[in-house]
C-alpha cells in the first residue's frame, strides 16, 4: 500500500493542565475530503494549529508523504504543501486582493534580497510571472474584478474567497479549511460549497474540513471524524456519524434530555 | 472661472513642473538681488523669507511679494506655457528605457536644487541636511511603518555609521593629531569615500543584528525597549572611547559630502527602499505587520523577513550618519541622542507610515520648519510638536500614509486630463 499523503499518529497536546488533544490519529490519502466535527472547544482548531506547526505537539508524530514534519516552523510546513484558511479570516488589512495571492508565492521566489533591493531584470520577470499566476487564480475563484481592492473594503463572502485563493496560491497538496462557511447566508454557502468541489476536482487536492453545518459535511465529505474533549469519539461516513448515539450525545446533548 | 485657470495644470507632467521650478530658481539666481531690493528687502531671503518675516513682521508683505515675483508667478507661467512641449518630451522619454527617463528627471531635479542652493552656503547646508533627513526617515519607515514594529535605535545606527566612516576618512586621508599622518593620498579619497560610507552602513547593520536577534523572537514591545537601550549603549560607548576622543568628538573631516554626493546617495537610498517595499519580498513586511500567523501559514519566513528589513533600515541609517558627519565636518556623541530620535520619529509619523512619499514630505517639512522657525527660539519646540499632535488627531497614520510610489506612473506624460494619460 502507498504511503498516505498526511498521517497523524497518536497526537496529544496540553495547554497548561488542559489536555486539548488526546491520542488523535488521522490518515488522508491523496484527493480525499475528510470532515472534522465536534462541539465548540473540542480541539478541532488546535489540531489544525498542530498540523500547520503553529503549536509544537507535545506527543505524537505528523507525517507528510511519510516525512516527519512536526517541529518544523510553520512557513516550512506551508511550503511543503500544507495550506489552510482560518476560522476568523486572518487577512492582511492594508493589502490588496492581488497582493494577498502574490504573497502566497513567497517561498518560491528566487530573486532573493538582492533582487528586492536593486530591481534586477530577473525580479521583474519573476514578479510578472507570479502576477500572471495570481490573476489566473483570482479568475478561477471569480474575484478577478476585485484584484486591486484593499481587502478591508470587501464584503464578508468575498473576503472568504480571497482567503481561499490565497491558500490555494501556495500550491498545496492538502488544504485545511477551518469553518469555511461560518457566518454565511444560504446563497453564499452554496457558492462556497461549489468552490470547494471545484477546487477539489481541478487541483486534485486533499481537504480536511472543520465544519459545523451538517449540510456541508453531508454533501462534501467522504468520511467524518467527531471530536469531543480532544479525543475522537466516532469515525465513519456522514450517514453513520449522523446516527451515532455518542455523536448525538456530544453534539446535540439536548436531544437526549427529551 | 477659477476652475478654468487651474484646468490646464491637471495635464502638467512631472517634467513640466520641474521646468517651471527651474525657470523660477534661475530667475532668482540671475535677478534675485535686484528684485529683493525692489520689494524693499536687503538681500535675497534665504529660506523663503520665514526668518525675515518672523524677525520683522513688518516685512511680511514684502516677502510675500518677493515670493510671488520670483517663485510663484514665473513658475506658474512657465509651467502653463510649457504644458504641450513638456508632454511631448515626457512622451518621448517615456518610450525610452525607464532608467534613462528617470535619470533625465533626476538630473533636472538636481539642477533645480543646485541653482536654488547656489545663492548661499546656508542653503547648501540646509539642503544637504534635509536630504540626509529623508534617508533617515525613509529607513526608519521601513521598520516602524512597513514592518509595524517600533524601533528607537536609529540614532545609534547613525552614530555607528558616522564614527566608522569618520575614523576611516580622517585616519587614512587626513594628517590628524589622533591618527597620525595620512597613509593614503587625498586624491584617492573621493573614490574611497563611498566605500567608507558603505562600511559604516555595514557596521550599523551588524549593530542592528544585536538588537534584532533577541527582539524578533516574538512580537510586542521588546524591540522598542531593546532598541532604546541600544541607542544609549552606543552613545555612552563612544563617549568612553578615548580612541575617538570621547565626548569631545572628531573633527577635521575632508569636505567630500558636497551637494551632488549627498543627492546621489539619497537617490540611491530612496530607489533601493522603494524597490524593496514594492517587491513581494518587501510586501511580506506588511503581511507580518497585519497578521504574522497568516504570513507564516502562507510560506513567509517571518523571522528572516523581519531581521533582513531591520538590517536594511539600519544600513541606510549608517550611510546617512556617515554623510551627516562629513557634512558637518564634526561629529560628537551628543549628536546621536534622544533629541535626534525625537526628530526622526516625528518626521516618520508626521509624513505618513508605510509610504515613501510620506517620508519625503515628513523629512522635508520638519527639517525646513525647524530651520524656518529658528528665530522663534524656544517657541519652535512648541509649534512643531503642536503640529505633530494635530496631524495625529486628524490623520493618525500621518499626512500621506499607505501610498505606493510608482515611478513609472509618476513620470508618465499627461496627455488626457485626469484619465489614464
Amino acid at each position: 500500500m502507498t504511503v498516505p499523503l498526511l498521517q497523524v499518529r497518536n497526537l496529544s497536546h496540553d495547554f497548561g493542565g488542559l489536555r486539548a488533544v488526546r491520542g488523535y490519529n488521522l490518515e488522508i490519502g491523496s484527493g480525499q475530503i475528510r470532515g472534522l466535527i465536534g462541539p465548540n472547544g473540542a480541539g478541532k482548531t488546535t489540531i489544525f494549529n498542530l498540523i500547520t506547526g503553529i503549536y509544537k505537539p507535545g506527543e505524537g508524530e505528523i507525517l507528510l508523504n511519510g516525512e516527519k514534519i512536526n517541529g518544523l516552523p510553520p512557513h516550512r510546513i506551508a511550503s511543503m504543501g500544507v495550506s489552510r484558511t482560518f476560522q476568523n479570516l486572518l487577512l492582511w488589512r492594508h493589502m490588496t486582493v492581488l497582493e494577498h495571492v502574490k504573497m502566497a508565492h513567497y517561498s518560491k521566489i528566487r530573486y532573493g534580497w538582492f533582487g528586492a533591493f536593486f530591481g534586477t531584470p530577473g525580479r521583474h520577470r519573476e514578479e510578472a510571472e507570479i502576477e500572471g499566476k495570481a490573476v489566473h487564480l483570482l479568475d478561477r475563484m471569480g474575484i478577478r474584478h476585485l484584484a486591486d481592492q484593499v481587502v478591508l473594503n470587501l464584503p464578508y463572502g468575498a473576503q472568504r474567497r480571497v482567503e481561499m485563493a490565497r491558500a490555494l496560491a501556495t500550491e498545496p497538496s492538502i488544504l485545511l479549511l477551518d469553518e469555511p462557511t461560518a457566518g454565511m447566508n444560504p446563497e453564499e454557502l452554496e457558492q462556497v460549497m461549489e468552490i470547494i468541489r471545484r477546487v477539489h476536482g481541478e487541483f486534485r487536492l486533499s481537504i480536511l474540513l472543520i465544519e459545523h453545518r451538517m449540510k456541508v459535511v453531508m454533501e462534501l465529505c467522504e468520511t467524518v471524524q467527531t471530536l469531543d474533549f480532544g479525543a475522537v469519539i466516532a469515525e465513519g461516513t456522514p450517514e453513520e456519524i449522523q446516527n451515532n448515539p455518542r455523536v448525538i450525545d456530544a453534539y446535540l446533548g439536548r436531544e437526549r434530555a427529551d | 472661472m477659477a476652475g478654468e485657470i487651474w484646468k490646464p495644470y491637471s495635464r502638467v507632467p512631472l517634467l513640466g513642473w520641474f521646468f517651471g521650478a527651474l525657470v523660477a530658481v534661475t530667475l532668482e539666481r540671475l535677478a534675485g538681488a535686484p528684485i529683493a531690493r525692489f520689494v524693499g528687502l536687503q538681500k535675497i531671503p534665504v529660506l523663503f523669507g520665514f526668518s525675515d518675516m518672523l524677525k520683522t513682521p513688518v516685512l511680511v508683505p514684502n516677502v510675500i511679494l518677493y515670493l510671488l515675483i520670483v517663485y510663484v508667478v514665473p513658475a506658474a507661467v512657465a509651467t502653463r506655457l510649457g504644458v504641450s512641449p513638456a508632454n511631448g518630451i515626457a512622451a518621448a522619454l517615456y518610450r525610452l528605457p525607464m532608467a534613462v527617463t528617470a535619470a533625465v528627471h533626476l538630473a533636472l531635479l538636481y539642477a533645480i536644487l543646485h541653482v536654488w542652493a547656489g545663492i548661499s552656503d546656508y542653503r547648501v547646508l540646509v539642503l544637504r541636511l534635509t536630504l540626509i533627513a529623508v534617508m533617515l526617515t525613509l529607513s526608519l519607515n521601513v521598520i516602524n511603518g512597513y514592518m509595524g514594529e517600533f524601533s528607537c535605535s536609529h540614532p545609534g545606527f547613525m552614530a555607528l555609521g558616522a564614527y566608522c566612516a569618520s575614523v576611516l576618512t580622517i585616519g587614512l586621508f587626513v594628517d590628524a593629531q589622533l591618527f597620525g599622518a595620512a597613509s593614503l593620498p587625498p586624491a584617492l579619497g573621493r573614490f574611497l569615500f563611498p566605500l567608507a560610507l558603505i562600511l559604516g552602513g555595514l557596521v550599523a547593520s551588524v549593530g542592528a543584528l544585536f538588537v534584532a536577534i533577541p527582539s524578533f523572537r516574538t512580537r510586542g514591545d521588546y524591540l522598542a525597549i531593546i532598541s532604546l537601550a541600544f541607542m544609549f549603549i552606543v552613545k555612552s560607548l563612544i563617549e568612553n572611547l578615548e580612541f575617538v576622543r570621547g565626548p569631545r568628538g572628531l573633527s577635521g573631516h575632508p569636505d567630500w559630502a558636497d551637494l551632488p554626493t549627498v543627492f546621489l546617495w539619497t537617490v540611491l537610498c530612496v530607489w533601493s527602499i522603494n524597490n524593496f517595499v514594492r517587491s513581494t519580498i518587501g510586501k511580506a513586511l506588511n503581511a507580518v505587520r497585519d497578521n504574522e500567523m497568516a504570513a507564516d501559514a502562507m510560506t513567509v519566513d517571518t523571522r528572516k523577513t523581519k531581521i533582513a528589513a531591520f538590517l536594511f533600515g539600519a544600513f541606510w541609517a549608517g550611510i546617512a550618519g556617515g554623510l551627516f558627519a562629513h557634512v558637518m565636518r564634526y561629529v560628537n556623541p551628543g549628536n546621536f541622542g534622544i533629541q535626534n530620535l525625537a526628530e526622526v520619529l516625528a518626521m516618520v509619523y508626521f509624513g505618513g507610515l508605510n509610504s515613501v512619499y510620506g517620508s519625503i514630505v515628513g523629512a522635508v517639512s520638519i527639517s525646513l520648519l525647524g530651520e524656518a522657525l529658528r528665530p522663534l527660539e524656544i517657541f519652535k519646540w512648541i509649534i512643531i510638536p503642536l503640529l505633530l499632535i494635530l496631524v495625529m488627531i486628524f490623520r493618525p497614520t500621518g499626512l500621506i500614509a499607505f501610498r505606493d510610489l510608482d515611478v513609472a506612473n509618476l513620470l508618465k506624460p499627461k496627455t488626457k486630463p485626469g484619465g489614464e494619460g
